[in-house]
């Protein structure tokens, strides 16, 4: 069974990478962000269950995790709403004020 | 006995605080400088004073006083201060001189914008040559000899503005640095030879007393000569005496002070501070008897035919100094001692009184002077009774130590004794020729509208007039005094009258011509112009040495000069201009990788991530 959640978990992440690195939307960047934060607790929660010394921990980690995302999302979001009401846009490609 | 001189560290304390105070004061308070510089000195003339009632009160040991300054290992190095016969006398001098130079520039520079800072120079000069003067070893000696170095040059480019005084500082710099170079050598064969690297006065004494043996001949030669090489550069003997006539660029009462009286005989006291060197070594002595001589006449036969009033007075001074470094290179301590010691107040009488008259006529060309005479009656006196002293004119104080030379030179070397002689000859005419031409005669356009200077220009020139007529009666053919009390009782007496004679009839017979020619004008002053023309113009021209360095030593080292700074913008520059490009080049590309797209970024990372992971799984694939 290992194999399958953990091919499940490794598309989900190249997804979530795919769309973090490609797309210009800020906040499909962000969406895309969380896709590869639920694949890693895909793959916690699926080696707690079957890997070679199952424990609860794994499964309490990924509680963590949720609970990290969801702060991030919430500053992620708020920081975009600053950007937008600043400049008028979530064009990724447009926020490049730190090169210099 | 000693109860002023344990306090002798104060002496030089006055000028420097004097010094200090008026460059924190600046230049808006003019006549505090010339209160608080002569102030200074004239506490330091007083304790002095004090210390040379000490002395003469029959101190016989000199007082040393010293303690450990740095400890490196088992040496230690003590400085200190001591007090010898040798050095109250010149403290005296010294302090005395700079007061008197203080006083008189408060008339001479009245209107001059920088007279507060002249007179933080002249405290300062005064702090380093009373420091000088004390020091009890080598060391200190050769600080405070290189600070009275940077007075010097500071003094004689007070007026930077003039590109001529500028160049006459730099040369006086650099031209005395190639002596400071011989003592600093010196310096250091001593340290490296003597005992325990003693460098104090009294542990040369000791060390160098003709028997102990403790350092060969060859490197004893060597010392005194690198010593001597030092006291050339200070004290203008040829070949190093060229920087001494442009040094008259300074202001005169600076010239009187520094370029007469005091600075450049720091030489002759070196030497006379380390004679037991000297005395341990005849090829030394010979040498600086020699040499002496030499610029001795060298000198005084440029000041005949000089036309710069100053620049006769400092060939002038470069010949007295000749003659007291002859002395001394004769044996005989005394006779040196004593003509720096009346040579210093007639030497600063006449220059204060080419002060006065160039104050008065603004000119320096005594060409253009004339009829002085009636006109400035206190300078013309005091300025006679100077040039008599130096012509060597019995009862004058000139008269009795130059005497007291030619006796020597009678008795132990008859060339340098004829040296002498005509020496003396030449500058009896040259002094009455500068006489008559500057106070006697019909009055000129420059001198037509001069009048006296004012009583503080005066009154110095009337003291110093009464040191130069009576300083020479402490030691006289019947009367060898002053010998004895400088040498510790050893008396040495000297009474030659063939030197007597001599000496007086050459004074005279000089001063006879000169009337003869410039003042009843009944031999033409052209005359010898017209007959032998190259001689009068290779005098004009100071031996052309001037040239004769500029093409030898100044040419050559400028050229290498402009071939290094070449070198150093082309290849050297150039080697750190192609680094900065090449870095700077790098960086600009570099930092095309930083567009500021945040994807981008994170899009190398994953390559690079992946590149990670295929090299360390790939690696299991290989062999």
């Amino acid at each position: 069974m290992l194999p399958s959640y953990l091919t499940m978990a490794a598309i989900l992440f190249c997804i979530g990478l795919y769309g973090a690195l490609v797309k210009r939307n800020a906040v499909v960047v962000l969406l895309s962000l969380e896709l590869m934060l639920n694949a890693v607790n895909l793959n916690l929660i699926a080696f707690s269950k079957y890997g070679v010394a199952p424990s609860l921990t794994g499964q309490i980690f990924s509680l963590f995790t949720i609970t990290v995302a969801a702060a991030e999302a919430a500053i992620g979001v708020a920081i975009l709403i600053a950007l937008f009401r600043l400049r008028g846009t979530v064009n990724v490609d447009e926020f490049n004020k730190m090169r210099r | 006995m000693d109860k002023y001189t344990q306090a002798a560290w104060i002496i030089p304390l006055f000028p420097l605080v004097a010094f200090l105070v008026l460059t924190a004061l600046g230049r808006s308070y003019r006549r505090a400088g010339v209160f608080i510089g002569s102030l200074g000195s004239l506490a330091a003339f007083a304790m002095s004073l004090l210390i040379l009632t000490d002395r003469l009160s029959g101190s016989e040991v000199d007082y040393n006083h010293s303690f450990d300054w740095i400890a490196i290992g088992d040496y230690t190095l003590r400085i200190g201060f001591e007090v010898t016969n040798l050095t109250a006398l010149m403290l005296v001098v010294v302090t005395l001189v700079s007061f008197i130079v203080n006083v008189y520039s408060a008339g001479y520079m009245k209107d001059d914008e920088r007279i507060t800072v002249f007179y933080g120079y002249v405290a300062l000069f005064t702090f380093s040559m009373l420091g000088l003067v004390l020091s009890d070893n080598l060391l200190s000696f050769y600080i405070f000899w290189e600070l009275v170095g940077v007075c010097s040059f500071l003094l004689i480019g007070f007026w930077f503005t003039l590109p001529k005084a500028r160049a006459a500082a730099k040369k006086a710099f650099i031209v005395t640095r190639i002596g400071d170079a011989g003592l600093l050598l010196a310096i250091l064969l001593l340290f490296w030879y003597m005992p325990d690297h003693a460098l104090d006065f009294t542990t040369i004494q000791s060390v160098f007393d003709g028997q102990s043996g403790a350092i060969t001949n060859g490197i004893t030669t060597l010392i005194a000569l690198l010593i001597f090489l030092g006291a050339m550069g200070k004290s203008g003997q040829f070949p190093l005496h060229v920087w001494l006539p442009d040094a008259m660029e300074g202001p005169t009462p600076i010239s009187a002070l520094i370029h007469a009286a005091t600075m450049v005989a720091a030489g002759v006291f070196l030497v006379a501070r380390t004679y037991d060197i000297f005395q341990d070594s005849a090829a030394a002595m010979e040498t600086i008897a020699y040499i002496g001589g030499f610029t001795a006449i060298f000198a005084a036969t440029i000041a005949l035919a000089q036309n710069d009033i100053k620049r006769i007075l400092a060939y002038s001074t470069v010949s007295q100094l000749g003659y007291m470094m002859m002395a001394l290179g004769l044996g005989s301590l005394t006779g040196g001692i004593f003509h720096l010691f009346t040579h210093a107040f007639f030497k600063a009488l006449l220059f204060l009184g080419a002060g006065s008259i160039i104050h008065a006529v603004h000119t320096q060309n005594i060409n253009e002077m004339g009829g002085l005479g009636s006109k400035m009656k206190v300078t013309a006196w005091t300025f006679a009774i100077g040039a008599l002293a130096l012509a060597g004119i019995p009862p004058l104080s000139g008269f009795w130590s130059k005497d007291l030379i030619l006796s020597i030179a009678w008795e132990t070397n008859p060339l340098l004794f004829v040296v002498g002689l005509a020496t003396a000859f030449c500058t009896a005419l040259y002094m009455s020729r500068l006489f008559f031409l500057v106070f006697t005669g019909k009055p000129s356009a420059a001198t037509s509208g001069a009048k006296e200077s004012s009583a503080l220009m005066t009154v110095p020139l009337v003291v110093l007039a009464a040191l130069a007529l009576a300083a020479g009666f402490i030691e006289t053919p019947w009367n060898g005094w002053f010998g004895g009390w400088l040498n510790d009782g050893a008396e040495e007496a000297h009474d030659s009258a063939v030197a007597i004679v001599a000496s007086i009839a050459v004074g005279l017979l000089g001063i006879y011509i000169g009337w003869l020619v410039y003042g009843k004008r009944s031999v033409s002053s052209s005359a010898l112009r017209e007959n032998t023309p190259w001689l009068v113009r290779v005098l004009e021209r100071s031996y052309y040495m001037d040239e004769f360095y500029a093409a030898v030593i100044v040419k050559p080292l400028k050229l290498i000069g402009s071939a290094l700074t070449a070198f150093d913008i082309y290849v050297i520059g150039g080697i750190v201009r192609l680094t900065g490009a090449a870095v700077s080049t790098a960086g600009k590309t570099a930092a095309r990788l930083q567009n500021g797209q945040v994807q981008t970024y994170g899009l190398a990372a994953v390559i690079g991530f992946v590149i990670l992971v295929v090299a360390i799984v790939g690696r299991r694939f290989l062999p």
